[in-house]
Formats: C-alpha cells, sequence, structure tokens
C-alpha cells in the first residue's frame, strides 16, 4: 500500500523528432559524410570514382588555393567587423532611443532581408558605377585615393574592386548582425546605465563598462551569424569583384560545376569547415558565451 | 556641435538605415528606366514600359512559379518538421539533447557551398538527377533548422504554469495542447514561417548545386541574367517582393502588437 | 468524466522525495468537508508541494490520497475534481475573462457554460469585465478571475496557491475577508496555503503548521496561538519570549519553576509528565509593563520579573517594548495604546503575567526554530 510508483517512460519527444531529425540525418549528415569520403577519392566523372585515401588531394588542394582562403577570411573578417561597426548604433539607436517608433523601423530593417538579395547586390553595382554620383562624390573628397592607397579599389574605379565586394558583404549581412543585438540591446535594463552615470561614469566609460559587456551574447550571435556565411559566399566577389577578388566559395563551385574535379572540391569544401569550426570554437571560447544555443 | 553630439547615437543609426535601404530604393528607381543597352547601369530615361510588361523577359514569370511553388511546398515541410523538433527539444528532457542541439545547429554554420556540395554528391551517388525534386529537398534541410531555432525561443518564453492551470481545468494533454500551447505558439510559428519562405526564396547557392537546366528558379534567372545582361523586369519584380514583404512584416507586427496589448 | 466524490480530503502517508531530498515526509491529514483549511509553513516546508499533489500535477512517491471514500492517488489532474487558484493566477492570456472562467466547464461539457460562468463572476464583482482580455486587469481583479475560474466549477477541494502574496496590504486584507466570505456562501473545501501567520489566522477554521516536510501541529487558530506544542509553532505564530526553567516543585495545580533564581509560576497541566528542563513561554501581549510608581499594577500575585528597558517602539495601535532582563536575555512586550502611560528607554520596569497565561516547550527544542527574522534573537536565552 505505500509502496514507491512507477512512472512510464516518456516516448513522446522521440516521435516527435523522428522526422525532422530523419531529414537532418539523411540530407545532412550522410551527405557530409559522403562528402569527406569523397575528398579522398581518385578519379574523374567518366570512368568514376574509387576510395584511394588520396590525402594527397588535399595538400594540392591547399597549396594551390591557400591564397583564396586566407582572402575570403580576411573578406568575411573585414565584413563582420565592419557590420558590427555598422549594426551596433542602429540597433541602439532602435533599441533604446526611438519609442513608439520601434516596430516601424524594426520593419524597415528586416524588410530588405526578405526581398532577393541577388538584385540588390547587382544595385550595388548600379550605386558604385563610376560615372554615378557616388563614385563622383568619393573621387572629389579623395576617399577613391584614401582607397587606392590601401589597395581595394580596381585602378581608379569603385566597382569591381576588393572595396565594393567588402561593401557588398557588409550589406549583405547586416540584418544578421542588427536582429541579434537589436534583441540583446531591446532587454538591457536603462536604469543600469543611470545607476552608473550615478556613480561617476561618463558616457563612453559607462558603454564600455556596463553596455558593452552585456550586450556581449548579442555581438557573439551576429557575428557568428555574419561571419560564417561571409567565409563561403562568392555571390559578392562575383558580382562586384574581379580575378583578383575571387573567394573560396567560388572556387569550390567552380571545382564542382565547371572543372568537374569533385575531389579537389570536396577537399576545399572539409578545409573551409575545418577553418570556419576552429575560428569559431576561439571565437566562442575567448567570448565566453558558450552556450549560445 | 553640441546638438550633434547629444544625437550621436541617432545619427549613426539614422546613416546605416540609409546605407540599408539604398539599393532598395535603386531597384525601385530604376524599375522606371529604360536603358539604351542589355544592362540597367545608367539612368537614361523614365519609362513604366517595364511595369505594364512584367513577364516580357522570357522564362522570367516562369521562374517566378517556380520559385514560388517550391517555396511554399518547403515551407510546409519544414515548418511542421522544425515545429515538432522544437517542441521535443525545448520540451522535454531526454538523452541525447545536447546532441540533438548542436546537429539542429550545425546546418546553420555550414557555408552554403559545403551544403549544397555535399548535397549534390549524395544526389549523384543515389543517383537521382538533379531538378524540381532535388532542389525541394535541399530547401527543407537548410529551412529545418531556422525553423526549429525561431520555434524553440518561442516556445521558451512560454509560461509552463499555463499548461498546467489547464489541467487542473479538466483539460486533457492533447485538449491542453490545442487549446492553450499551440494558439500561444503560433506567433513563432507563423515567424518560422515566413523566415522559411524567405530562405527558400532568395536562396541561389545551394539551388545552383542542385538545379538542371530545365527546373530555373527565380534567383538562378538573376543570376543568369547578370551575366547576359539585366532586363528591367528584374526591377519590377524586385520591387514588388520589397513592397509586399513591408506589407506582410507590418501586418504581422500590428497583429503581435495588438495581441501584446491584450496580454499586457 | 470526473465522478462526483465528496467528503474529507484524506492524505494517508504522503511523501515526496526528488533526488534524495525530502520535500513532504509521511504526511498524514484529514481536512473536514465543507471547511476552510489552511496550510502554513516558511517557504520549503512542503506545503506547495502537498497542494500539488492534491492537485494532481506532481504525484506522491509514496502514500495515497484520498476523497470520501474514492482513491484519487494514480489519477490525473484533468480527471480530478479539484481546482486550483495559482500563485501566479495563470489566466490564459489569448483568451477573454469569460472564456478563462468557462474553460473548465466547457472541457466538461457543461451546456449552460456561460451563464453560470457570469454567475461566477457576479459572485466576485467582475461581471462587467467579462469580455476583456487578462492583460488589461489589474493584478487585484485577475486574482479575482482566477477564482472565479476555479469555484464555478464547484470541485470537492478548491486549492489556493499564495493567491493574495502580490497584492498590497489593503486589498490583500480585503480579499481576505471576501474569500472567507464566499467560502462560508458557497460551502466548498478551501485548501489555503501561505507563510503569512496572520492572513492563516484570519480566514481559516483549521491551521495545519508544516516545517522541512512534516507536520508540527494541527488546529484551529486560537489553540495554535495559546497552546503551542512546539517552539516553531510558538516562534512561528506571533511571536513568543522563552524563558530557561527548571520545574523545582509540582505542588498540587500550580508548578513552581526557577529562573534564572526567580520563582515563576506554571499550571501543572500545561506541563508535559516526567520534564525538568523546559522553555517557559508567554506571549508578549500577555506582559504587563509596569514603571515604578505607577498605579496601574494589575499583576496581583501573577509572576514578576524586573529589568530595564532597552527599546520603545510605537506603532500607533500599541507600544513595542524591549525589556532586558538581568541575566541579559531581552524580552517582547507589546503594550495596547489604551492609555497606560508609555515609559521610555533606559527606565526600571517590573513585567508582570498571571500564571495561567503561560505555557512550557521541551528545552532540548531549538528556542530559535520557526522566528521569522532570525538576526533578531530577542525571545529567547
Amino acid at each position: 500500500m505505500l509502496r514507491p510508483r512507477r512512472t512510464r517512460p516518456n516516448y513522446t519527444p522521440y516521435l516527435l523528432l523522428l522526422p525532422g531529425l530523419a531529414w537532418l540525418v539523411v540530407f545532412f549528415v550522410v551527405p557530409t559524410l559522403s562528402l569527406a569520403s569523397q575528398s579522398l577519392q581518385t578519379g574523374n566523372v567518366e570512368t568514376g570514382y574509387a576510395l584511394t585515401w588520396h590525402f594527397q588531394t588535399y595538400v594540392d588542394a591547399l597549396s594551390q588555393f591557400w591564397p583564396h582562403f586566407t582572402r575570403s577570411i580576411f573578406f568575411a573578417g573585414t565584413a563582420t567587423v565592419l557590420t558590427l561597426l555598422l549594426a551596433y548604433p542602429l540597433a541602439y539607436f532602435i533599441a533604446q532611443k526611438v519609442g513608439r517608433w520601434k516596430n516601424f523601423l524594426l520593419v524597415l530593417v528586416i524588410a530588405p532581408f526578405f526581398t532577393s538579395f541577388l538584385i540588390r547586390t547587382l544595385a550595388w553595382q548600379t550605386i558604385l558605377t563610376d560615372n554615378g554620383p557616388v563614385a563622383g562624390l568619393a573621387r572629389s573628397t579623395h576617399f577613391t585615393d584614401l582607397l587606392q592607397w590601401v589597395h581595394l579599389t580596381n585602378n581608379d574605379s569603385l566597382m569591381n574592386s576588393r572595396f565594393a565586394v567588402i561593401c557588398g558583404l557588409t550589406y549583405n549581412f547586416l540584418p544578421f548582425m542588427i536582429l541579434p543585438l537589436y534583441a540583446n540591446l531591446e532587454r538591457l535594463d536603462h536604469s543600469l546605465i543611470e545607476a552608473a552615470g550615478d556613480l561617476y561614469a561618463t558616457p563612453i566609460k559607462t558603454f564600455w563598462k556596463v553596455t558593452w559587456p552585456l550586450s556581449l551574447p548579442g555581438v557573439v550571435g551576429g557575428t557568428l551569424l555574419t561571419f560564417i556565411p561571409a567565409a563561403g559566399d562568392f555571390i559578392n566577389s562575383r558580382l562586384l569583384g574581379n580575378t583578383q577578388t575571387v573567394m573560396i566559395g567560388q572556387v569550390i563551385d567552380s571545382e564542382f560545376l565547371r572543372v568537374q574535379d569533385y575531389s579537389t572540391a570536396a577537399a576545399l569544401s572539409f578545409v573551409l569547415m575545418f577553418i570556419i569550426v576552429v575560428i569559431v570554437a576561439v571565437y566562442v571560447r575567448r567570448a565566453g558565451t558558450e552556450e549560445l544555443l | 556641435m553640441r546638438w550633434i553630439r547629444a544625437h550621436l547615437v541617432a545619427i549613426a543609426g539614422l546613416l546605416v538605415m540609409a546605407y540599408l535601404l539604398l539599393p532598395n530604393i535603386v531597384v525601385i528607381v530604376f524599375s522606371f528606366n529604360k536603358p539604351n543597352g542589355n544592362y540597367n547601369y545608367q539612368w537614361q530615361r523614365f519609362s513604366v514600359d517595364a511595369w505594364t510588361n512584367p513577364c516580357g523577359t522570357p522564362g522570367i514569370c516562369d521562374s517566378l512559379g517556380l520559385s514560388l511553388r517550391i517555396g511554399f511546398i518547403a515551407t510546409l515541410v519544414s515548418t511542421i518538421l522544425g515545429t515538432m523538433v522544437a517542441f521535443a527539444v525545448g520540451r522535454h528532457r531526454f538523452r541525447g539533447r545536447s546532441s540533438t542541439n548542436l546537429l539542429i545547429f550545425l546546418p546553420m554554420a555550414t557555408p552554403e557551398v559545403v551544403m549544397g556540395s555535399s548535397l549534390l554528391t549524395l544526389f549523384i551517388a543515389m543517383g537521382i538527377a538533379p531538378g524540381t525534386i532535388t532542389i525541394l529537398i535541399a530547401h527543407i534541410l537548410f529551412c529545418l533548422s531556422f525553423v526549429v531555432v525561431t520555434v524553440k525561443s518561442r516556445i521558451a518564453s512560454l509560461d509552463p504554469r499555463l499548461e498546467q492551470a489547464a489541467a487542473d481545468l479538466f483539460a486533457n494533454p492533447f485538449q491542453a495542447f490545442v487549446r492553450v500551447t499551440l494558439p500561444l505558439v503560433a506567433p513563432g510559428i507563423a515567424a518560422g514561417a515566413l523566415l522559411a519562405f524567405s530562405l527558400s526564396f532568395d536562396d541561389y547557392i545551394i539551388t545552383n548545386f542542385n538545379a538542371s537546366p530545365s527546373s530555373v528558379t527565380f534567383p538562378m534567372f538573376v543570376w543568369g541574367a547578370a551575366q547576359r545582361g539585366t532586363p528591367v523586369q528584374i526591377n519590377v519584380i524586385g520591387t514588388v517582393m520589397f513592397l509586399s514583404a513591408l506589407v506582410l512584416v507590418a501586418a504581422g507586427q500590428l497583429i503581435s502588437n495588438r495581441r501584446a496589448r491584450a496580454a499586457a | 468524466m470526473t465522478e462526483k466524490t465528496s467528503g474529507d480530503l484524506r492524505l494517508t502517508g504522503v511523501t515526496k522525495t526528488y533526488d534524495g531530498f525530502t520535500a513532504v515526509d509521511q504526511l498524514d491529514l484529514v481536512i473536514p468537508r465543507g471547511s476552510f483549511f489552511a496550510l502554513l509553513g516558511p517557504s520549503g516546508c512542503g506545503k506547495t508541494t502537498t497542494l500539488r499533489m492534491v492537485a494532481g500535477l506532481d504525484q506522491p512517491t509514496i502514500g495515497q490520497i484520498w476523497i470520501g471514500d474514492r482513491d484519487i492517488t494514480g489519477t490525473k489532474a484533468y480527471q480530478r475534481n479539484v481546482n486550483t487558484v495559482f500563485q501566479s493566477y495563470a489566466l490564459f492570456p489569448h483568451l477573454s475573462i469569460i472564456d478563462n472562467v468557462a474553460f473548465g466547464l466547457r472541457r466538461r461539457k457543461i451546456s449552460d457554460h456561460k451563464a453560470k460562468a457570469m454567475e461566477a463572476l457576479e459572485l466576485v464583482q467582475l461581471a462587467h469585465i467579462a469580455k476583456k482580455k487578462p492583460g488589461q486587469l489589474s493584478g487585484g481583479m485577475q486574482q479575482r478571475v482566477a477564482l472565479a475560474r476555479a469555484i464555478v466549477n464547484r470541485p470537492d477541494v478548491l486549492l489556493l496557491d499564495e493567491p493574495l502574496g502580490a497584492l498590497d496590504l489593503k486589498l490583500r486584507r480585503q480579499m481576505q475577508i471576501e474569500l472567507k466570505m464566499i467560502q462560508s456562501e458557497v460551502g466548498l473545501t478551501f485548501v489555503h496555503v501561505t507563510h503569512d501567520q496572520e492572513e492563516a489566522m484570519t480566514m481559516a477554521d483549521t491551521i495545519a503548521v508544516m516545517n522541512s516536510g512534516r507536520l508540527e501541529q494541527v488546529g484551529d487558530p486560537a489553540t495554535l496561538y495559546e497552546h503551542p506544542k512546539s517552539t516553531f509553532v510558538a516562534n512561528f505564530l506571533g511571536q513568543s519570549n522563552l524563558l530557561e526553567a527548571t520545574v523545582k516543585s509540582r505542588a498540587g495545580s500550580i508548578a513552581e519553576l526557577d529562573v534564572h533564581g526567580v520563582n515563576l509560576r506554571l499550571p501543572v497541566d500545561r506541563l508535559a509528565n516526567g520534564t525538568s528542563a523546559v522553555w517557559l513561554g508567554v506571549r508578549p501581549e500577555k506582559l504587563r509593563l509596569v514603571a515604578p510608581g505607577s498605579t496601574h499594577d494589575q499583576t496581583g500575585d501573577g509572576n514578576r520579573l524586573t529589568g530595564v528597558v532597552a527599546d520603545a517602539s510605537f506603532t500607533g495601535l500599541a507600544t513595542n517594548y524591549l525589556v532586558r532582563l538581568p541575566w541579559g536575555q531581552e524580552l517582547m512586550v507589546v503594550q495596547q495604546n489604551d492609555g497606560t502611560p508609555r515609559v521610555t528607554a533606559g527606565t526600571q520596569v517590573t513585567l508582570g503575567w498571571a500564571p495561567e497565561h503561560g505555557f512550557a516547550l521541551d528545552a532540548n527544542q531549538d528556542a530559535h526554530a520557526g522566528a521569522q527574522d532570525q538576526a533578531d534573537d530577542s525571545g529567547a536565552a
């Protein structure tokens, strides 16, 4: 009569998970493993492939394409930093300073995200074109000269240059940075900032010591959401760049679809993934917010 | 000078806003352009030709139709699967929960080239020819994780005591779910679906890997056009997309505002 | 769907353990049908856990719960004829007030749920806001809606989980009276969980004091107050002064006790058999403060102690004194504001009380158990 009671095991979560997880396993895990295997095979499209554990593919691929890797990391990193610098004030502005207009501005931020980014990136071609007003303004303020001095332009032109690629990357990933930052800053308790002021902190000090540390989870989230896709992107460099700005994403794409050297392409893909995972792991560890997810 | 310093954040914010919206404005403006050549970079003169004949360029409306169809189906499937996963992970404790979370996160962290190419490898190995079906499979895949994350965060903000109250008031688990949980999670599911649709509609890289010449989606069409010559119709469709997005998101905000006011 | 059971609520041997921690330990309790019953105790004592087990939201590890002669232990929450008023109200934000109140009726497929729901809203005087949403109401109104939502189902037992905690003082007092009136009007069994001893004493017919998962004492408020059986109850309900005492003799009906050299008396029937070391307890309001030279000395031949006033606080209703005795202990005295002249700090005074107002507790109990403010150790040596 006074026995402890047993509870029946709960099968619900497993049933709910099944279809979604199955999809992920079949169409993500398996292909990734397949890609790994592909990177170690030799052969070609006509004669078929065989798993020969040919690690040399990695060596060859890296030695041929390491400039593209470093370039991609550089572009992605620069774009991420710029995106952060641009997104932060906007996110802060909307979160803390606009009151009733908050939702309207948020709509304006989100809406471009839902329209075809190819079209918008093409628009950048129009914006930066040599005969356009932007280029004219840049030239007259010697901004172009400054950029040329740091090798970001293509001779005289803003278009088809590193500058344009970075512009495009920064632009395309702005919403990915703004939204996590906004979500974080919106929950920031304004009385903390007032308390800092009460304790003699200048606005700059307040920002560094109070606002910035508290917004770090948003910063980390935003930078991850920006850097990871940016590193593998190639549309911006294709549309806005030149032969000197080829990113690793383009290389992988062409190796797969044009050269059809699947092994090299697979090897490059894995190296890219590995680099990204390492960078993310180090970054997240340093930022101290491991349990983002 | 004083005024600038005091309003520094506002000025910076608005400048960034302008940067964000500039391309959209260019797209809208240039939809009214009548270029001389194939490319739509220079303003020539005002014309509504493209607006009166939006499907004028061959293939553009077919590709639009395909993208909409794929978007709709991919959204439907990924939203259903993703919501189920979100509930499993967000509501229950089970072994392997953190591994599942990791598995859900990985596709979001994988560069699109890698995902697209690995799927292509799979399809080749399985002997499935690239085409609409493979595009659909790929879209469902990458939308899934985003739906899960979106719905999961909505579930996390749900007060578990509401479901206890429902049980206390004679609702069995099914009734509690339908009458209490689902209505309260619905905004999150809607947001997830919206996100899925836009990701699917806008995707180029992964689609390109898994498509065939006969299955041209709208982004693929735009890409091809960028090489050959950009018809003004692209701008027209871009403008329509932007305005519909504005309306849709604004409507969503209004609805959630009304609900927030009621629940505040 | 749920059978109508009626009868007393009985808990037999109810125990709840989590990972080695025992939240509720072998609870045996009978709650008579139709009574207003309070489960009183500090946070962590297990009262909310007990409530949840009665509601069916948690299952006891061991033990059974009965309503009348029906064992409801294994049943789920939605199968029981028990409803809860949650501490956070838990009103469904997406439903209107009337739909909230009618929720339980509709699950039970009661046909005139709209009319019954309106009736319940009228009982709590909120019929006029039936169409609004919970988010538009104040805390007090939400609390009444939560009450209506539970009452409308006429459950066998109505559980209230600290429902008045979030209200301000005046509103709380008002709601205490209202709840009591509604309970006697509707005649349901109310089980009210609270940590506020004043609230429990105001509202309940019977109080069960819980401490660390166990029952300390069960009884009506007056009995618990005047005849506490443990230092915990003595300190938790109101305040007590506890004096270290040894029993010197029991002659006839009066026992003589020695407290630091002073001879004090206590009726023998308030003393447990065989004990010689006890805490002699007396409530602050039973102590009469007599200043030297005063003509108000009414202590007669009762107990007497002399001391010095260490603190005097005027609260309007009364004056609270702390009187330091020669051995350092400070006693709390509450002198009602009845015209007796007030005494200032530093004055030498005599404290007196009638022997039958004292009580005795076993000396091996912790004199600080149940004291609400642990930092304030006046009241016990």
